[in-house]
């Protein structure tokens, strides 16, 4: 247990990819199989039941920690975790048992779950009594239901491979499915590889370059291929040697995450592989991205979430057919046969991207301003004579990828009210509400939480503390003072809001010191922003 | 009998001593201040006479320039105004006092800041029984217990030892005054060279005038072989992360030394490799040992989680209060505040 909370520990504080990576590898060196079996079980986010009500759990502690409640409710304010609270508060422990994790797991966690109340409760006391700081706090995740680690699956899977010596794509393709934490399911991640198993093997994606120059300065627009950028997820479908694999950009495999896009992926001849866009979508047309982000977090698709956010691919590329390597081809060749392919399939959750096509760029310029009304991010321009290249090709190679954004909307607003964060950010005010003037008086409209530096976030932290007028929970109104400018995507109509108007992913661009609050925006410009956006949906 | 009139009370300007007339870390200016140490929220410019401990000295010119100043040994006691005036160590920064007043037969004692485990750099804490106690609350939640020194040290030098091995410098973020020298005699030298950053440097000179033993520190030009820097442990204030300074140091590993690093959401908002609880302050068992020893029967609770500890003092059946104090700033939670402001600039958003 000690060597597994020592990596918890190692992952959590640092943000170094690199250095998750290297801590993730040295712990499955040393593993025995069946604690790596039962880590690559956590790590890749599974969790067991809750076994322990919180409410019991607290009381439990707070007894055992012989503080008063009160006391205890200060400390889990300023700590912002239930767990780790507990775990500073307990006693300090008699003699540790390291037993390794797979033991504490099968022998102490699992059986927790048929137990009487009183006999959880004497178990849950041995434990803490058995257990150091570290232990403690991972094992009150695990009892809670509420162990989450900051590690992507791809790199778990990439440490797994670097300490078993095995290709990362193939551990990929072996963590597919359910996953049995047993040491010989582990140790079967390792093995050998065999040749079909190399069926699932994605093309590097080819990535844009953001468009920061003229669009002029590209040429001749007929040169050139646009078509709308779409505001997804991007995802490569093979179909190969009889077995379907998506591949998300950045090498994660999600195929059993999108059934419909497997289902295509059924549906392609053998040796086929598309690029393509995962969207949210129905009638024709994306849904918000918003319904894709809640589809995608999702752990077990019940049939409503299918029901509410279904998922169509639009493909834009065809990196292979009938087995051959197409990247070299031509864009427009390569995309003729795509627009064939898709056409005998005519399969449902398949589109193929439209062109969007203009008499020359000022056409496409003005084409490019219904973005936001199509829920697009802008224009793609891709030249019809170039290959597909792997990755982000060097600058000025001529074949690149451009993507053409739009820019989000902007206004200046008021910070009004501020909330702590949760997790990491529990003890600061991270959360802020922002409002804009109507009639002389100042209406929240959007929350942000993103968008600031760690020292900006400090900055601010400080001076919410020092300008607050009253606490309500964790809530803190604040003097209106401080003027940000606050982007979003996309903005709305809503009855529920006081201001009238939703917006979409609102963050803040920058900390405006230089403006007093009665420079901020009014609410009138938000409703002039509606407007527009009403105006260009097609 | 009737209740003694106060010996010290919170002003505007500071702990005021009535009978005395002088202040205890005033933050105006005023005519005589007594300094308990030389942390910048507690030692300021300004003041027409200073009294401090003997031990500080040479850390509080090089802090303040010069002074009016007028040392005492710890223990020495001095009148001021009919009042007797002594000073007693607080285990927390080199020259770091606790104030004890006495008048008429009653004694007040207020702490500054303090720590009760003893670390070398510094003489140990040294409990003094009062009437009344003073006391700073930074790290006053029960969730703040610190572990031992020797466990965070092998930690420490672990550390350092893998990092050298991978070739890796070691950089640690700590306070120039205090915490850094702590880190400096407490690690294991051995492992490689020392390089500390300029602001570090100055203080380490002022501990080795006070007599203060630490291993030897390079300042970085000192260091010609760029693969002894590789091998080296650095030792920064916190300012000097993300600066150019670091770049020399190629692809080094980070940590951050700090009591604060006992929650996780500190540590991680830190955004280094690894956060080592240290702290120059008393956690919370020490806290209340410190004010058990005192026997004092009145408390007054200043910096830091001021409610929290009156409460809780309260329910163990003490007459204990708040006393409203600007040192280090507003430190109610404890994340954004820092144990020594003066090394972490707070700056200021738009003033309406
Ligand atoms: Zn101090
Ligand atoms: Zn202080």
């Amino acid at each position: 247990m000690r060597a597994f909370a020592q990596l918890v520990q190692r992952l959590d504080e640092t943000t170094s990819t690199n250095a998750k990576l290297a801590a993730l590898t040295a712990y499955f060196r040393d593993a025995d199989d069946a604690d790596a079996a039962w880590a690559v079980f956590f790590l890749a986010g599974h969790k067991p039941r809750q076994v322990v009500p919180t409410k019991a759990l607290r009381a439990l502690a707070t007894r055992v920690a012989v503080i008063p409640e009160w006391l205890f409710e200060e400390a889990y304010q300023a700590v912002g975790d239930l767990a780790e609270t507990i775990a500073h508060l307990l006693p300090e422990p008699g003699v540790v048992d390291d037993a390794p994790l797979a033991r504490w797991i099968e022998a102490r966690l699992l059986p927790l779950r048929d137990l009487p109340p009183d006999a959880i409760e004497r178990a849950l006391l041995r434990a803490w009594a058995d257990l150091d700081h570290r232990g403690r706090f991972v094992w009150n995740k695990l009892i809670t239901g509420g162990f989450r680690v900051g590690v992507s699956k791809l790199l778990v899977t990439r440490a797994v491979a670097a300490a078993g010596g095995v290709d990362p794509r193939l551990v990929a393709e072996r963590l597919m499915g359910d996953w049995q934490p047993t040491p010989a399911r582990y140790r079967a991640l390792l093995a050998e590889g065999d040749p079909s198993e190399r069926a699932g093997r994605p093309y590097p994606f080819f990535l844009a370059h953001p468009l920061e120059r003229s669009v002029e300065s590209l040429g001749p627009v007929t040169d050139w291929h646009a078509e709308w950028k779409w505001d997804g997820i991007r995802a490569q479908l093979i179909r190969r040697s009889g077995r379907v694999f998506v591949w998300s950009r950045g090498d994660e495999l999600v195929t059993e995450r999108l059934p419909e896009i497997a289902a295509i992926g059924a549906a392609l001849p053998d040796g086929t592989v598309l690029d393509g866009e995962v969207l949210a979508w129905r009638d024709g047309a994306p849904l918000p991205f918003a319904l894709l982000q809640q589809r995608i977090g999702r752990k077990t698709l019940t049939p409503k979430v299918l029901r509410d956010a279904p998922v169509a691919l639009v493909a834009y590329d065809l990196l292979e057919a009938d087995g051959e390597d197409l990247r070299a081809r031509p864009f427009a060749q390569r995309r003729e046969r795509l627009a064939a392919l898709v056409d005998a399939l005519a399969h449902p959750a398949l589109t193929l991207s439209p062109a969007v096509v203009a008499d020359d760029w000022a056409g496409l310029a003005r084409l490019r301003e219904e973005s936001r009304g199509r829920r697009v991010e802008g224009l793609m321009l891709k030249r019809i004579d170039a290959a597909y290249g792997a990755g982000r090709v060097k600058l000025g190679s001529g074949g690149e990828w451009w993507k053409w954004k739009i820019d989000p909307y902007r206004v200046d607003a008021v910070l009004v009210y501020a909330q702590r964060g949760h997790g990491r950010r529990a003890s600061l005010y991270t959360d802020y509400t922002f409002a804009v003037w109507s009639d002389g008086a100042l209406v929240p409209f959007a929350k942000a939480y993103s968008g600031l530096t760690d020292a900006e976030i400090a900055t601010v932290d400080a001076f919410i503390r020092q300008h607050t007028i009253e606490k309500f929970g964790p809530v803190r109104s604040v003097t209106p003072s401080l003027v940000m400018e606050i982007g979003f995507e996309g903005i709305q109509r809503s009855p529920r809001h006081r201001s009238g108007v939703a917006v979409r992913f609102p963050r803040m661009l920058r900390i405006r010191d230089d403006k007093r609050i009665d420079e901020a925006d009014s609410l009138d410009r938000l409703h002039a922003l509606l407007a527009d956006a009403d105006a260009q949906r097609p | 009998m009737l209740a003694n009139p106060d010996l010290i009370r919170a002003t505007d300007r500071g702990l005021y001593c009535p009978p005395g007339d002088f202040y205890i870390d005033p933050w105006r200016p005023v005519d005589r201040a007594v300094i308990t140490h030389a942390h910048g929220d507690h030692a300021r410019r300004g003041h027409t006479h200073y009294l401090a401990a003997r031990d500080g000295e040479a850390v509080l010119r090089a802090r303040l320039g010069d002074i009016a100043l007028q040392c005492v040994g710890y223990g020495e006691s001095v009148d001021i105004g009919g009042v007797r005036v002594s000073l007693h160590p607080a285990g927390h920064v080199l020259g770091s006092a606790q104030v004890r007043v006495e008048h008429r037969g009653e004694v007040w004692v207020a702490s500054g800041d303090y720590k009760v485990e003893s670390d070398g750099t510094c003489a140990p804490f040294d409990p003094v029984r009062c009437h009344a106690f003073i006391t700073e609350s930074t790290f006053g939640l029960p969730i703040y217990r610190w572990r031992p020194q020797a466990e965070l040290f092998a930690e420490l030098n672990a550390w350092w030892r893998d990092n050298a091995a991978a070739g890796r410098a070691s950089v640690v973020f700590a306070y120039a005054f205090g915490k850094a020298q702590r880190i400096l005699a407490g690690v294991d030298a051995s492992i490689g060279p020392i390089v500390c950053h300029g602001a570090v440097q100055v203080l380490n000179a002022a501990y080795r005038a006070t007599d203060v033993a630490l291993p030897e520190t390079f300042a970085v030009g000192d260091v010609a072989d760029r693969t002894a820097l590789r091998q080296a442990l650095v030792v920064a204030p916190p300012s000097a992360q993300g600066t150019p300074w670091l770049r020399r140091f190629g692809d080094y590993s980070d940590a951050f030394a700090s009591g604060w690093m006992q929650l996780r959401g500190a540590r991680r908002r830190r955004a280094v490799d690894r956060g080592l609880v240290l702290s120059d302050h008393a956690d919370w068992p020490g806290l209340h040992q410190a004010i058990r020893a005192t026997g004092a029967e009145r408390v007054f609770v200043t910096h830091g989680y001021v409610p929290v500890m009156v409460r809780w003092l309260t329910e163990q059946g003490f007459d204990a209060r708040a006393m409203e104090s600007e040192y280090g700033g507003e430190q109610d939670d404890g994340a954004a505040a820092e144990e020594t402001p003066d090394a972490a600039p707070v700056s200021t958003v738009a003033a309406p």
